[in-house]
């Protein structure tokens, strides 16, 4: 995840408290989004950006992932990710994204 | 008026120890961890110029191999020698590192670049041998530099070293002593890159069949900049190497939009030929010493030569209509507005399905679509997957949504209408434009009748707006020399006709 990224995602969890947070990925390919995931979660796993051994435990989730899509207006949706839906593999990604989030998220009961 | 393609040139400078030097992957690497696993593994995976010129990309972006040979050869490509490994393509050249640190000497006009004078003498007449390269830009080659004077001028003076084989053969000085807008490491990225866009110029030029007299106007399309600091980006890097190219009747200015430049510009150029202003208008830009290596890390980490170490050019030469060469159709323009947002599909409907609704088309009435043709040798290995092929789903994906074709079709569609991505990792260079060249031969040869040419770029670099951008354009087959002048022509007759007849009617009435 890009450094200013990471930036941010540790201030707005300091400003509004990290059980308060929910990250929402784009990312292309299930790798990415799950190193996307881990970085928000578990800290940075290039130990490059200001997340770098800082285990945030956000929830965090793809927006291609069920749980996400139904809490969206359907035309917008339809609008706005549907082209990417049957572009991505969003099974895989769906995947990628439970394995960290059922390691290293804090806030999920 | 209509505007048309008349010439392109492509070129590629293979800089290996650029890479190592300027490389900012590399720079940062030697400040953060110099004695790091990355800087030591680094030299082993370095390419020779026999390498580079048995690799299949790069004999596609000078026009050697066409895309769809290149598409089927399985990948990854870096383990496997092109048959085809000559240094001249159909549309430029693979110039060796020596010959254009030779370039930059010749096109520094400040005497900012040093080079050894055993460096120059033996590598100043192969230079000149290039055909490109006429004597007035060879007779610009200095004559060298004593190599105790390069060595004390970089460890006293601060001046960046030029290396070529990890020797010191030569350095860039600083232009000033405080100012970071011209220090020793931003002017030789600079003179690297005006270098290389002069090598562009002058490929297109000679490609196209053109006096250099009759260019009028060059457009740069770089993301590079330059300037002091009370001016930083204040420009003109076109002016500068068309001054180099010897086109003394062009004037000139700088387009800049990150990767959506080249797109832009190229509009721009159209719209400016079209009009009238100018008849012969120039698009062109260089390399970035700055990218060379820029995935570096994880090519080494996954045991591949690093593969950017190659600096990339391009020219594109838009004149006004000769009745044969293909023509932009400044009608059907694509363009990613500050309301469009920045989701895939609002980007992708804006640079495509909008502009073809707007003139009646679908998505399937475009042959070939160019958008980001990044060699996916290099950013798959990087984490990036297949930048060109990521595009061409989005686009079929659109045109299943639309109904254009089944679902079941899309990879069909892929096949037929896209493209696999060979350029070089330079930013601006890979954006839409390097299947400009074989686009004017496949509407030439009558093989495809129209490709459409998709720029993007990604505004946030810079730190003023989170906006994305884009734009793209139509090429197409000539239409037929001043058929809407000839048109407008017979229109203003009817006109003309008709009020006469009013008139008279009018008289006719009077005299009654």
């Amino acid at each position: 995840m890009d450094l200013e990224n990471q930036r941010r995602v540790k201030e707005f969890a300091q400003q509004y408290g990290p059980e308060n947070v929910v990250v929402l990925l784009g990312a292309a390919e299930g790798e990415a989004s799950g190193l996307a995931a881990e970085t928000v979660t578990n800290g940075d796993p290039t130990y490059a950006g200001p997340l770098t051994g800082v285990q945030l435990g956000l929830t965090v989730y793809h927006v291609c992932e069920p749980e996400v899509k139904q809490e969206f207006d359907p035309d917008i949706y339809d609008r706005q990710v549907s082209m990417m839906e049957m572009v991505l593999d969003v099974e895989d990604i769906t995947k990628e994204m439970s394995a960290i989030r059922d390691e290293y998220c804090k806030y999920i009961h | 008026m209509k505007s048309v393609i008349k010439g392109t040139g492509y070129i590629l400078a293979h800089g290996p120890d650029m890479m190592l030097h300027n490389g900012t992957t590399q720079t940062i690497e030697r400040i953060v961890n110099p004695d790091g696993e990355y800087l030591k593994q680094l030299p082993d995976h370095i390419r020779s110029f026999e390498d580079v010129l048995a690799y299949y990309p790069n004999q596609v972006y000078i026009g050697n191999v066409a895309p769809e040979e290149l598409a089927e050869v399985p990948q990854p490509w870096y383990d496997k020698a092109c048959p085809v490994n000559e240094r001249y393509g159909r549309f430029g050249q693979i110039m060796p590192q020596e010959e254009f640190l030779l370039l930059m000497d010749a096109c520094d006009v400040f005497d900012l670049v040093r080079m050894d004078t055993e460096f120059v003498s033996e590598y100043k007449d192969k230079l000149a041998d290039d055909p490109i390269v006429d004597s007035s830009i060879a007779e610009r080659m200095s004559a060298g530099t004593d190599p105790k004077e390069v060595a004390r001028l970089v460890e006293e003076d601060g001046a960046e070293g030029l290396y070529h084989n990890g020797r010191l053969v030569g350095c860039v000085l600083r232009a000033h002593d405080i100012d970071p807008s011209l220090s020793a490491h931003v002017m030789l990225e600079n003179i690297a890159y005006k270098a290389s866009c002069v090598l562009a110029l002058l490929t297109a030029v000679s490609n196209g069949g053109i006096d250099k007299d009759e260019i009028e106007y060059v457009i740069d399309c770089s993301e590079e900049a330059c300037g002091d600091m009370n001016q930083r980006g204040g420009g003109n890097f076109a002016k500068s190497a068309a001054e180099i190219a010897g086109l003394n009747n062009a004037t000139g200015s700088d387009c800049r939009g990150f990767c959506a430049a080249p797109a832009h510009a190229i509009v721009e150029a159209a719209a400016l030929v079209a009009s009238g202003a100018y008849r012969t208008v120039a698009v062109t830009a260089g390399g970035a010493t700055a990218k060379l290596g820029m995935n570096g890390k994880d090519h080494v980490r996954k045991g591949l030569p690093v593969l950017e170490d190659m600096l990339g050019g391009f020219a594109v030469i838009i004149t006004a209509d000769d009745g044969i060469n293909p023509e932009i159709n400044l009608s059907i323009l694509g363009r990613h507005t500050v309301g469009t947002g920045s989701a895939p599909q609002a980007v992708i409907s804006a640079l495509v399905t909008e502009p073809l609704e707007r003139n009646g088309l679908k998505i399937t009435d475009i042959d070939k679509y160019s958008p980001e043709m990044q060699n996916p040798d290099i950013t798959k290995p990087a984490g990036a997957g297949d930048v060109a092929l990521a595009n061409y789903k989005m686009i079929g994906a659109l045109a299943v949504k639309q109904g254009d074709i089944e679902k079941k079709a899309l990879a069909e569609f892929i096949a037929e209408h896209g493209l696999v991505g060979w350029a070089p990792t330079q930013g601006h260079i890979p954006s839409g434009v390097p299947y400009i060249g074989f686009a004017c031969d496949d509407i030439l040869s009558g093989r495809i009748k129209r490709a459409m040419i998709i720029g993007k770029g990604s505004l946030f670099l810079g730190r003023m707006t989170n906006l994305f951008d884009g734009v793209s354009f139509v090429i197409q087959a000539n239409t037929g020399k001043d058929k809407d002048a000839k048109a407008n022509e017979s229109e203003i007759r009817k006109m003309i006709a008709e009020s006469m007849s009013k008139l008279a009617e009018t008289l006719l009435a009077d005299e009654e």
